[in-house]
């Protein structure tokens, strides 16, 4: 699918875009047929990353599958907020087994789909960043190695939040969890530690993997579509805020998103078979102070005085992956071209 | 078609005449010949459409068929040892789920230290997991064992391990009468689920379940257990009727009529222990056996019922609920409480030792002389104990056990006793 881009400067904005994009290319949320495949009624907290891009993934991926799509889940928050016991918010065929292993779930599905000559129907897995990067690494690794014919999403927020706030293998340097504490000489997460599943996904040399942020619905979106579309293991890695593990305001879920993408900390791109293909470029570079100030969970970085050294190292890492994916190329001026 | 051939290629034939459709699997010794074998046969288009995935582990082996199974695939597994420890979590997410796969277990020890070789440490550690336990005898027994298997846990949604002993059966060779496609296809019929993930008909499986409403799921899945005792002895008499010839069952009792003391034990071991009751019974000792075949769901009335006229049951287990000693025996004395039968329980074979005619000889005219210690250990080497531990008396850092265990019997880790 070719991704159409829409220029409208006043507001930044994708939604009025939206009106002027060819019918087959409009954001699947502002259709009459979208599936609300996630159901109104679930008990996410106000302002949830994870819910709004699985609302918006899974809502894509039925549209791509005509609305032939088996759901796996891990345990955490999305799975225990849309399924309390007898209700459920999913109005597709959705299984819930265990924390660690839904990539080894959907490629069973996957198996039993291909056993019976089921080749209508796709498999999708969704996990937070600790089913994924942390202890269900394992099955993801195989899944993505014997190529199964699954699309994997990764709902990622930097922690175990549905725990209560404690450390993952993907929480940022400098973050507070309840595990890594904002006390003692090097508050917080250590620095040079931490996965970069993306990059593990590409080195697998699966078919497709991608990045997404709830900051871009319409570049979620497509990007679900394109994956879903693709046979084979594909990965895509989700920016999702925790108004309440980052403790930040829950209206500024989508601006702190946004801002992740802006400063270059979280780089949109995608890739096949392990090379990047595509990504998202940069309108204006944003200093990392702007995205961090707003998160209580980087509050201490903003004391009197403030911790510049780690507020530096912060800014060096946005400043590689701008440079790694090119996010900011010379004379562009127009992230959104 | 009566075959010549090792356990394991046996069971393998006959899972495959079982047609699956996902078969996913991690390799452990003593498993790995079975899995090779359905390997080749999947790839030969010999088992229809079926899949077979190579696991990363045996978690994802079990998760794999968990997601296989509810997507309404028949489905297999086989495992050992370690590899069922590791798989853990998803058994018991299977039976919780209702999810009715098949899994061979080839048991052996588990460690440490690491051992190859054939106890029941393995499926023990997880009899009280919701999976319905049959113990074969012998790779006859394992065959038909499988066949009632996949129409046990289909009926019941409920997954079933069959368990062998891992060496003694799966990598013996015996003479096995193979049945044929027809005569599989007349007793099993295609799976059926009770639940499925369907686009046509989408449901939610797996959801979160308060203290409102957990007792009662659970209660459930042991109400299918407690089912699985009337569903054994159906599928026993209709496997007799089409097959023609007697398998699996609750228990399988042997000279016990007018025993004084009755032998009890799961598995291969009872070849042994009918020469050692017909020997005895030659020379005009009143004993028998018991076998018993299900061991999960417990067969409480069965053994009851077998035993009750007796005066004395020995429990020969080849396990060790370490810190309390038997762990059938405690099934056994529970089965019969209220009545006045000594049991005794006898520790052995532990690690793939040898369970010798002559060792249970001597066991058994101790216990009818009432000088049996309880737990008694078979074989166990008192002066290697007395020497390892007085040794670690002597200083704090007094060094692996395993190690100097081995040098006190002059052996290595590779030789079978």
């Amino acid at each position: 699918m070719a991704d159409q881009r829409i220029k409208f400067y006043q507001t930044g904005t994708f939604t009025a875009g939206n009106r002027l994009l060819d019918e087959d290319q409009r954001t699947v949320q502002a259709r009459m047929e979208r599936t609300n495949s996630l159901d109104s009624g679930h008990r996410a907290c106000q302002g949830c990353g994870e819910a709004l891009g699985a609302r918006y993934a899974i809502d894509a991926a039925m549209r791509a599958s005509n609305n032939r799509l088996v759901a796996v889940n891990a345990t955490g928050c999305l799975e225990v907020f849309s399924t309390p016991y007898p209700e459920s918010s999913w109005k597709i065929p959705w299984l819930h087994s265990l924390f660690g292993n839904a990539p080894a779930v959907a490629a069973g599905v996957a198996a039993a789909l291909e056993a019976k000559g089921r080749s209508d129907v796709r498999v999708v897995a969704q996990g937070g960043d600790g089913g994924t990067v942390d202890i269900g690494f394992g099955c993801l690794s195989g899944m993505f190695e014997r190529n199964d014919d699954v699309l994997y999403i990764c709902y990622d927020n930097g922690a175990y939040m549905n725990t209560g706030v404690q450390r993952s293998g993907s929480t940022p340097p400098a973050a507070r969890t309840m595990t890594t504490p904002a006390v003692g000489p090097r508050p917080g997460n250590p620095f040079g530690t931490g996965k970069n599943l993306p990059r593990i996904a590409m080195a697998h040399g699966i078919p497709y993997v991608a990045t997404a942020s709830v900051a871009d619905l319409h570049d979620l979106e497509a990007k679900v579509t394109k994956a879903t579309r693709i046979r084979g293991a594909r990965y895509i890695h989700m920016f999702v805020p925790c108004p309440l593990g980052w403790a930040h305001d829950p209206a500024l879920t989508i601006t702190i998103a946004r801002l992740a993408i802006e400063t270059g900390l979280f780089p949109l791109f995608e890739a096949e078979h392990g090379r990047v293909v595509g990504r998202t470029t940069i309108r204006r570079k944003v200093p990392v102070e702007h995205y961090l100030k707003p998160q209580g969970r980087f509050k201490h970085l903003f004391g009197d005085p403030p911790a510049r050294e780690t507020i530096a190292a912060i800014q060096a890492m946005a400043d590689e992956n701008i440079a790694t994916y090119n996010l900011l190329p010379a004379g562009v001026e127009d992230g959104l071209s | 078609m009566r075959l010549q051939i090792e356990g394991s290629q046996a069971v393998a034939a006959a899972v495959a005449l079982c047609r699956p459709e996902v078969i996913s699997c991690y390799p452990i010794t003593p498993q790995t010949h079975i899995v090779e074998r359905l390997s080749e046969l999947v790839r030969n288009g010999k088992i229809g459409s079926c899949r077979f995935i190579n696991a990363e582990s045996e978690f994802g082996a079990l998760s794999i068929l968990i997601g296989a199974s509810a997507a309404g695939a028949r489905t297999y597994t086989a495992t050992a040892s370690q590899g069922l420890l590791f798989m853990t979590e998803a058994v018991y997410n299977a039976s919780g789920l209702g999810l009715p796969s098949v899994m061979t277990i080839g048991n052996r020890a588990i460690g440490a230290p690491i051992n190859i070789w054939n106890d029941h440490s393995d499926s023990m550690a997880l009899r009280d997991a919701g999976w319905i336990q049959l113990h074969a005898e012998s790779n006859q027994e394992a065959v038909d064992l499988h066949v009632q298997a996949f129409r046990l846990a289909e009926t019941l949604s409920c997954p079933v391990m069959v368990c062998m002993d891992g060496f003694v059966l799966t990598h013996a060779y015996e003479p096995v009468d193979l049945p044929t496609q027809e005569q599989v296809d007349a007793f099993l019929p295609p799976y059926e689920p009770v639940q499925l993930l369907d686009p046509d008909d989408p449901m939610t499986i797996g959801a979160m379940v308060g203290p409102e409403a957990f007792a009662e799921v659970r209660y459930l899945t042991h109400h299918t257990q407690l089912r699985a005792l009337e569903e054994i002895v159906t599928l026993e008499a209709e496997f007799l009727r089409q097959f023609g010839r007697a398998s699996g069952g609750l228990i399988e009792r042997y000279r016990t009529e007018d025993a004084e003391t009755i032998l009890v034990a799961l598995g291969s071991v009872n070849g042994t222990i009918r020469e050692v009751v017909d020997e005895l019974r030659d020379a005009g000792v009143a004993i028998g056996s018991l076998k018993i075949g299900a061991y999960r769901p417990f067969p409480v009335g069965a053994v009851r019922e077998a035993l009750h006229p007796c005066r004395r049951a020995i429990v020969v287990e080849k396990d060790l609920a370490l810190g309390k000693g038997g762990i059938v025996s405690s099934d056994v004395k529970m089965a019969l409480r209220g009545l006045p039968v000594i049991v005794q329980t006898v520790i052995a074979g532990l690690g793939g030792r040898s369970i010798t005619k002559a060792s249970l000889f001597q066991m058994i005219n101790e216990a009818r002389a009432g000088k049996l210690d309880e737990p008694h250990f078979l074989d166990l080497d008192w002066d290697v104990i007395r020497k390892e531990l007085a040794r670690r008396q002597q200083r704090r850092r007094s060094g692996p056990t395993a190690e100097h265990v081995l040098r006190q019997v002059n052996s290595v880790a590779s030789k079978m006793v």
